[in-house]
């Protein structure tokens, strides 16, 4: 909070606010967190969210690994990332009081569930002490004890629901409160818990109970003498909703669907973090949405391409580990020239690594992981609403080109939500398609003035062809195993992905446009380098910022943007992987800033790593 | 671009003669293989089926068997190892006009595609595939496969092989295909007749064919092909009709509780009437696994045929009835219903 000054019983207004809720993993954070998240939208500030939970789906209760976070950040004004350090902590218990204090703004409010912070769940917290009575806590920290479990009970006596399902509606009561500090109104949760549980009237009447009820204890109890309110963001008008990056890249290849005049087909094996795209377009059979829930990754891919095949727009969802697996597919699909879209949704590796928490390191697997020269284009989300232009972008290329595109996106926007202002549906360009009907001097390689090879699917009369994995020959498709054909073959299909580059708008420049420094990004790092860059800015830093959507090919200008300045940061979620591939590609040194740690860098070190290169000159 | 998906295969009469599936690729099977006798029954049979070959697709991974695509003069890809029947399901759930067909062996299908397989037929995907099963791997020159019997000397087991083999009809049996059916390469008459019922059959049809590979495991499948053997070793399943082989139809099986035990009907202690009367249809699968296992009883002979077909609703319907019931329920979706979801607020 920008405003430390509190007075009684006062309504004070801040600039903004970022919460983070934590509690076990089945104390419904995630659930917490996402309706504080949606209300806020509802109510007009700008937000970013970032939840943040264990593998486990209900790891042992009170456990330090078995915390589960969501952190919201929200504004009167643009923001750009879910927030660096929190001002509010709310903590179901001792577990998450002590993995999330130390991000905890110092001074900054915690609210706590005494109830949780008896000695079995301080035991398992692996406090020797209650932290509740440590001077120097109290100190540092606006901490105020509320006891949740039993003000939940006690609302709740009367409910025919059992003691652990009134003990299940916690987090409501933590909602309401929250909802009062904060004065946000509580009836979209509400409405969301009948439209929910609307079949179970005692689950739904007993949330709406507890939220309620924790809205009035805000009221009433003398506990907490200020309310803070974050007027709404100026927005630009228009009609939002609030968007999580999964689900965008879900309705971003329905529009395309819907602009291509294609039906969509997505064959997809669950996993973590892509899983949402699946269930989504699953729900979407009104909109011809076929979605196949394959036996495994492998299934996932082949059976996209069979649907390719037969005339669909195709895709298939996954993560690292899934990708490794689908990587003789996609080879497949270079050989054939089929269009297809895979999406993979990164996530820390190597092998099952880190399924829950966020990276970048996927690039080099993208671009370079396949047997064979195989090029595929590359493009990146930046941030959650960027993921549905990128789900239309990677859809195009796809069809124009006649190839697989492989679109990354990562765990932190894939689960982080922001408010999205909805484009006309009009302004979206259609996506032209034809498939291949003509029978005279048909051949299945012949090729067009984009070196795409024409589509002709099964059921066209006269256009009966074979395709397959092996070389093929020229123009004819047939099977070749002539040496100078494969060469030539070869350097076709290179030279193919290569023309994608004539559609790629050319790399724009935030600010001057050259000078002494350029944070180029790539992905979900947009947020905290924007936040970075312009804090660096505010302070009287000139530094400039570009980010890449097309990692291959790239954009034409990126040679000369990158030339332009005298020094260029990459900051990445892995060991620098773009700044290999620049250097390899361009012959550019770059300074990385890199970071594994399975989470989203915070601006500030971003902002820190500019300013220790411009050494206090202001880049002057 | 507006594209209308048919639901239903076109069945318009059409008058075709197995030239027409033949296309201008040389057939490159090492001479006197069994797959020769396969294509000739498969292009023999399509004129019959009644479907036009541009709405005929044939889908292989990698194998000898797998080139037989570019043989046939319909749609074709010849994709990747053991993925067929993935693909093949993705063409037809996407297409449910077309008629998919997949040509595979016994490593592709049951080996590196094994789990392909089981969950095609579990799923009842609208397939029909057909397992060259040959017993070895050919194409990368002789080594045991899922298939070859125990103790097999190979390139890759010269000791014998310590492996035991699939039993291919008793798996798709226990993967609930809902048709599966043995026939021989050998025996043309009888292996049309399969192609064709297993064309008609709607859902996963899974045909499994021996097939002689004469370069590295000629002979496998002699005793029941050589005219002088094949009575003896072969018996023929007709539905409605007595298990009944021998030269002289001389031999009879019938069951003892679930034990099949062969009767000399020469004995007039034997009754044509107290034989094993097989029923193509019947609802239990305990029938047809008896039969499935008849290969791993000493003694008795092999059983070709259809093991089993029953009916139930293929994954094509209940996808298709699905999108249906909730375009229905919820009406067309558009762009703006879309985008426009609840949980919308406006910026003046």
């Amino acid at each position: 909070m920008r405003e430390e000054k509190i007075l009684e019983k006062e309504l004070q207004n801040l600039k903004e606010v970022t919460i983070r809720f934590a509690g076990d993993s089945g104390d419904g954070m995630q659930l917490t967190g996402s309706q504080f998240s949606d209300t806020t939208a509802l109510f007009g500030n700008d937000l970013g969210t970032l939840p943040d939970y264990p593998a486990e789906i209900r790891a042992p209760a009170g456990t330090l690994y078995g915390v589960s976070g969501f952190q919201v950040h929200f504004s009167s004004a643009d923001i750009y990332t879910p927030g660096d350090t929190p001002d509010v902590l709310v903590a179901m218990n001792p577990a998450a009081l002590k993995i999330n204090i130390k991000d905890l703004k110092l001074g900054g409010t915690i609210i706590v569930n005494t109830d949780s912070f008896d000695s079995k769940n301080l035991g398992l917290a692996k406090y020797e002490s209650n932290p509740l009575e440590d001077e120097a806590l109290l100190s540092n920290y606006k901490v105020y004890p509320v006891a949740i479990t039993t003000l939940n009970a006690t609302a709740l006596k009367d409910s025919p629901l059992s003691n652990k399902d009134i003990n299940r509606c916690k987090n409501f009561f933590a909602l309401g409160l929250m909802y009062w500090i904060f004065n946000r109104p509580i009836e979209p949760t509400v409405k969301w818990i009948y439209e929910k549980f609307g079949k179970k009237q005692d689950i739904a009447e007993a949330n709406e109970k507890a939220l309620k009820t924790g809205y009035y204890y805000g009221e009433t109890t003398e506990t907490f003498t200020t309310r803070y309110s974050v007027e709404p963001a100026s927005l630009p008008k228009g009609v939002y909703r609030n968007i999580a990056g999964n689900e965008a890249i879900a309705l971003g290849f329905v529009a395309a669907s819907i602009k291509s005049g294609l039906p969509l087909f997505l064959g997809s094996y669950p996993i973590t973090p892509a899983t949402d795209i699946l269930q989504y377009l699953s729900s979407y059979k009104n909109f011809g949405v076929k979605t196949f829930q394959a036996e495994d990754e492998i299934a996932g891919i082949t059976s996209a391409i069979g649907a390719s095949y037969g005339g669909s727009l195709a895709i298939t969802t996954t993560s690292g580990p899934g990708m490794a697996l689908k990587t003789e597919a996609m080879g497949l699909a270079v050989m054939t020239e089929l269009p297809l879209v895979i999406i993979n949704i990164q996530r820390g590796g190597p092998s099952t690594g880190l399924p829950t928490k966020t990276e970048q390191a996927d690039l080099f697997q993208a671009i370079y992981g396949r047997n064979g020269e195989a090029p595929i284009p590359v493009i990146a989300a930046s941030t959650p609403s960027d993921c549905f232009f990128t789900a239309l972008e990677a859809a195009k290329i796809a069809l124009k080109y006649m190839t697989p595109v492989i679109l990354l996106s990562d765990g932190y926007i894939a689960n982080g939500s922001e408010p999205w202002r909805i484009p006309d549906p009009d302004s979206i360009p259609e996506i032209p398609v034809s498939y291949r009907t003509e029978a005279e001097g048909f051949f299945p390689y012949l090729r067009d003035e984009n070196l795409s090879r024409p589509w002709a699917v099964p059921g066209t009369p006269g256009l009966e062809h074979r395709i397959g994995g092996l070389e093929k020959a020229n123009i004819t498709g047939n099977v070749s195993y002539d040496p100078d054909n494969h060469e030539f073959m070869v350097r076709l299909r290179a030279a193919k992905v290569q023309k994608i580059q004539q559609d790629v708008p050319d790399l724009a420049i935030s600010h001057e446009q050259e000078g002494e420094l350029l944070v180029l990004g790539w992905g979900g790092t947009y947020g905290a380098i924007t936040e970075a860059v312009m804090k660096a800015r505010a302070e009287g830093h000139k530094v400039s910022q570009a980010h890449l959507k097309h990692l291959f090919p790239f954009p034409k200008n990126l040679s000369d943007v990158l030339n332009s300045f005298k020094n260029v940061l990459i900051p990445e979620l892995n060991l620098g992987q773009l700044a290999k591939v620049l250097r390899s590609e361009l012959l550019i040194d770059t300074i990385s800033l890199t970071k594994i740690k399975g989470l989203p860098f915070k601006s500030s070190e971003i902002q820190n790593k500019i300013v220790e290169i411009l050494g206090g000159n202001n880049g002057n | 671009m507006e594209t209308k998906v048919e639901t239903k295969i076109d069945t318009n009469e059409i008058k075709y003669t197995s030239k027409d599936f033949a296309s201008d690729q040389d057939v490159r099977w090492c001479p006197g293989c069994g797959d020769y006798s396969v294509l000739a029954q498969v292009q023999r049979t399509f004129p019959d089926i009644g479907i036009k070959k541009e709405n005929m697709v044939w889908i292989s991974g990698i194998g000898c068997s797998s080139r037989f695509p570019y043989y046939m003069n319909t749609y074709g890809f010849h994709t990747i190892h053991g993925r067929a029947t993935a693909i093949a399901t993705g063409l037809k759930l996407s297409r449910p006009d077309l008629s998919v067909w997949v040509a595979t062996g016994d490593g592709d299908l049951l080996s590196i595609g094994g789990n392909h397989f089981i969950h095609t037929c579990r799923k009842n995907v609208d397939l029909k595939l057909l397992l060259f099963n040959n017993k070895i791997y050919g194409l990368t020159k002789g080594q045991y496969s899922p298939t070859s019997e125990k103790g097999k000397v190979t390139k890759t087991s010269p000791y014998g092989s310590v492996d035991y083999p699939f039993n291919p009809p008793l798996l798709a049996l226990g993967s609930e295909a809902t048709f599966i059916a043995r026939s021989l390469d050998r025996d043309p008459k009888h292996l049309q007749e399969m192609i064709k019922r297993a064309a008609e059959h709607k859902g996963t049809a899974f045909l499994e064919i021996y097939q002689n590979c004469n370069i590295f495991n000629d002979g496998a499948f002699e005793p029941l092909t050589d005219k002088n053997t094949k009575a003896d070793n072969v018996v023929v399943m007709t539905h409605d009709k007595p298990l009944i082989f021998g030269k002289n139809n001389e031999k009879g099986i019938k069951l003892d509780g679930f034990r099949p035990v062969i009767v000399d009907l020469n004995d007039p202690n034997n009754s044509i009437n107290d034989l094993w009367i097989h029923d193509e249809f019947d609802s239990s699968p305990v029938r047809a696994s008896i039969l499935s296992h008849f290969t791993d009883m000493p003694g008795m002979p092999t059983p070709i045929g259809i093991f089993r077909q029953i009916t139930k609703p293929t994954y094509n319907e209940g996808l298709t009835s699905q999108i249906e019931h909730v375009t229905e329920k919820k009406g067309k979706g558009t762009l703006k219903s879309l985008l426009y979801s609840p949980g919308t607020w406006e910026v003046n």
